[in-house]
């Protein structure tokens, strides 16, 4: 085994109240793509955070190359090689590719200090090339898709001769050929002797990429070795410390009365002839690939957006909501796929936050009744297990899974009778995500229809008494659960087969 | 012309906001030279230019400042405070060389700029807060300095008023300097760190920081370069229009930043250009000298000029989601 390029042995780091990190080691070695495994709160993040020069570690040492370091800010830790791929969120839209890569260090003429274009767009091309890339260096950032991006980003790695190039969920936003692209690059970026630090909650990407693994659970160091001498149980064992026998609940599905009906609801440019419909006790399951409409559908159905023809039946007789405000009043809730823009308001509390949707309830004269308020909060943060110091704490120092919670919370707590959940799981942990999954179950054993849309296959398979498919905005399958069946399912996502003629 | 090429430029005109405002100039002009044909005549042309010189300073220096996502106010008020102290100092000091006057208005320009950048960069006090306040305070101070009274062309030398229109290789010393503000300009924005790294602040601070740039200098130096550039314009003002009153170049901002959200500019900071800038304030300057023309009477011009600005921001802002609109439907189809 070779000699790790960056060590860190005993890491520690407190914030107020909370200790990130306890104890903390990890040995990043050349060559090797090393999986940072753990659930959301396990620590990856503020680990991340430490090794890019964002937080000072309360103790411990890092080492690299044998030389212990102490980073001062993101600059110095990027200067020594340290190089994390954020998500889009460190990109200039507006800039060209080639500018993306060099700002902050432009190639200029010596002697005139003058910006040389030509150079940079040439420096530029010989990166894209090395990653084989067909993208040209004078398109601006903002024209390019999720995944171009991702790939710019390595590509500026790249060019700062990063050692260690850390990626944080790089495939989240990606499609399965995006994907196919990245794990070329990773693994090109192996055999050039950089070392990767990958971070992912999807166990076949950290199987079929990764050859090391650390796992890290509530701050602390669990384990390390191969990934080839483990399987994804054993994994799953020491992230929750515990093995997950039945990842979805047992159900006894039971239907009662139709609640929703949609007819050929279609929406100009979106989706088009949507029919399906919904009874008591139901969990309709709602599969497509990314982009393939199904979010529009519900916002539609929530009134959110317009539709531009077909009908929406509730309980029997024309629904038409104007605004997400009469889909709220007849009981309908949505709990929005992105959460921090749609679904939670980072800069109120985990209580305010929870009780918008009934402060018209929680009223008398006109002002809110704190009291009651909180009473309410603290009632469903309970039910749904919120990790958080108090409920009176803003929402924004939660961690992703917590958020969501607060989220589902928030909308169980105005009690609807159509509950529609657009990407609940997506990039939560496997525990928050088994608790998402149980409350689903017990929301429709109380009788509430669930709308469930997901990316997922296991967990529509998992959750589901019917499915529907969409594929680029039309209705290509519509199963019971007795017909269920995964490739079929994938098939009718990827539009190779049609369950569903439409005319 | 094929289809792809009649796409192809569809696409560059989409693209490149100068294309398209090239085009709606040349529009517009159309009708107005019909209407009255001596509009492009040459001694009109150089009439519109010498008109818009001063605007195309002054709408660059916004420019620097909306680049890095802010605004600033104090546009009129720099203006009239260095337009008011170039004027005093030729009355009391005839014999002060020009160039020491247009120097002293970019000192005055600088000067208040620093406090307007200081405030922002290290104050951490929004933009448009801080100059909304020393928009009141510089025209107080230009009250202040002139004890409330105005100077006059007979107050002033002829060398200093006659200035502006003096020709140099048959252009006018005014057109000379915009000229030399806009070749300056260019160069700084293109090809210099400083520059570059003011899209990067307008565009995505949190990221700029992360790739080392000073986010402080940066947010200060924008302000002193409009400073600058407002301060010059200031003394050209009072020699131009051979006049320094109290009240010169009030609600003049609103014409610097119509300029460059005509040109481009994203009003969100991080996107447009110089070219776009120069293009803005030409557009301005032919709807102000073709309303005349067109007998429209001149309280219509305001109306008209915020009308246009109201059809740019509606422009930029629906093209904008069509260009995101497409660019989701591509992902869909790969």
């Amino acid at each position: 085994m070779s000699e790790p390029i960056v060590t860190i042995r005993n890491l520690t780091k407190f914030f107020p109240g909370i200790k990130a990190l306890d104890n903390v080691h990890l040995n990043i070695r050349e060559g090797q793509v090393h999986a940072l495994i753990g659930e959301n709160g396990a620590g990856k993040s503020t680990l991340v955070k430490i090794l890019t020069g964002v937080y000072f570690p309360t103790g411990g040492e890092i080492t690299m190359e044998g030389k212990p370091i102490h980073f001062k800010n993101a600059l110095d830790s990027q200067d020594a090689g340290i190089v994390a791929i954020h998500q889009e969120a460190s990109m200039f839209l507006e800039l060209s590719v080639a500018e993306n890569i060099f700002m902050g260090h432009h190639l200029r003429n010596e002697r005139t200090k003058k910006i040389n274009w030509k150079k940079m767009k040439e420096e530029t091309e010989k990166l894209l090339k090395r990653l084989e890339l067909s993208i040209s260096p004078d398109t601006l950032v903002k024209n390019l898709s999720v995944a171009q991006r991702h790939m710019v980003e390595i590509a500026k790695a790249l060019s700062l001769n990063a050692k260690v190039v850390i990626m944080d969920e790089p495939t989240s936003a990606l499609t399965s050929r995006e994907v196919e692209d990245l794990y070329r690059i990773v693994r090109q970026l192996k055999s050039e002797g950089k070392a990767i630090i990958f971070i992912s909650h999807k166990f076949e990407e950290i199987f079929e990429i990764c050859d090391y693994f650390t796992v890290l659970r509530d701050g602390q160091y669990i384990n390390e070795g191969y990934l080839k001498d483990v399987t994804t149980d054993d994994i799953v064992k020491m992230m929750i410390g515990r093995s997950i026998e039945h990842m979805y609940p047992q159900r006894t599905p039971s239907s009662g009365k139709e609640v929703l009906k949609v007819e050929h609801l279609s929406q100009l440019g979106a989706f088009s002839d949507i029919s399906f419909s919904l009874h008591e006790g139901e969990i309709l399951g709602f599969f497509g690939l990314v982009g393939a409409g199904r979010s529009e559908v519900v916002r539609t159905i929530f009134g959110i957006d317009r539709k531009s023809g077909g009908e929406v039946y509730l309980d029997g007789s024309l629904f038409n909501p104007r605004h997400p405000s009469d889909a709220m009043a007849r009981g309908i809730a949505l709990v929005p796929e992105d959460r921090q823009q749609q679904g939670v308001i980072l800069e109120m509390s985990i209580s305010d936050n929870i009780t918008l949707p009934l402060l018209d309830s929680l009223c008398t004269r006109g002002f809110t009744n704190r009291k009651k308020e909180k009473e309410v909060a603290r009632n469903f943060g309970e039910k749904m297990e919120i990790k958080a110091a108090g409920y009176e704490v803003d929402a924004d120092t939660l961690s992703g899974g917590n958020q969501q919670k607060v989220v589902l919370a928030k909308w169980i707590a105005s009690g609807p009778r159509i509950l529609i959940l657009d990407e609940p799981t997506k990039g939560i942990d496997v525990a928050t995500k088994a608790a998402v999954h149980e409350f689903v179950a017990q929301a429709a054993k109380d009788g509430l229809c669930v709308i469930l849309v997901s990316s997922e296959l296991p967990e529509i398979l998992g959750m589901s008494d019917k499915v529907a498919v969409m594929h680029e905005g039309e209705l290509t399958a519509l199963f019971d659960r007795s017909e269920l069946d995964s490739e079929k399912i994938m098939r009718c996502a990827l539009g190779e087969y049609k369950e569903i003629v439409n005319g | 012309m094929d289809k792809s090429k009649i796409k192809s430029l569809g696409k560059m005109i989409i693209d490149r906001r100068e294309a398209s405002l090239v085009i709606l100039l040349l529009v517009i002009l159309i009708p107005i030279q019909i209407r009255s044909p001596q509009f492009l005549s040459i001694t009109n042309i150089d009439r519109l230019l010498n008109d818009i010189s001063i605007l195309s300073i002054v709408a660059i220096g916004e420019f620097f400042v909306i680049l890095s996502n802010g605004i600033d106010l104090s546009v009129g008020s720099v203006i009239a405070f260095s337009g008011m102290a170039s004027g005093m100092l030729n009355e009391a000091y005839p014999g002060t060389p020009i160039f020491i006057i247009l120097l002293l208005g970019i000192a005055i320009g600088a000067v208040m700029g620093a406090v307007n950048g200081a405030l922002v960069a290290f104050g951490k006090i929004p933009p448009i807060i801080t100059t909304l306040g020393t928009m009141s305070i510089y025209r107080g101070f230009t009250f202040v300095l002139s004890k409330g009274t105005w100077v006059t062309a007979h107050e002033m030398t002829t060398k200093f008023i006659s200035f502006p229109r003096t020709r140099f290789l048959g252009i006018s010393a005014l057109i000379w300097m915009a000229l030399i503000i806009i070749a300056l300009s260019y160069y700084f924005i293109r090809f210099t760190r400083s520059g570059r790294e003011i899209y990067a602040i307008g565009g995505n601070a949190t990221a700029a920081q992360f790739v080392g740039v000073n986010e402080k200098k940066i947010r200060f130096l924008v302000f002193i370069l409009s400073g600058i550039s407002f301060g010059f314009a200031g003394s050209l003002w009072t020699a131009r229009y051979a006049s320094a009153v109290n009240e010169m170049a009030t609600g003049f901002e609103m014409q610097a930043v119509a300029a460059c959200v005509l040109g481009g500019v994203n009003f969100a900071g991080g996107a447009g250009a110089i070219p776009g800038v120069v293009l803005g304030a030409l557009f301005l300057g032919v709807l102000n000298n073709a309303l005349p023309v067109m007998y429209l009477s001149t309280f219509y011009q305001v109306l008209v000029q915020g009308l246009v600005v109201l059809i740019a921001l509606i422009i930029n802002t629906v093209v904008d989601q069509r260009k995101m609109k497409k660019l989701l439907s591509q992902r869909r189809a790969s």
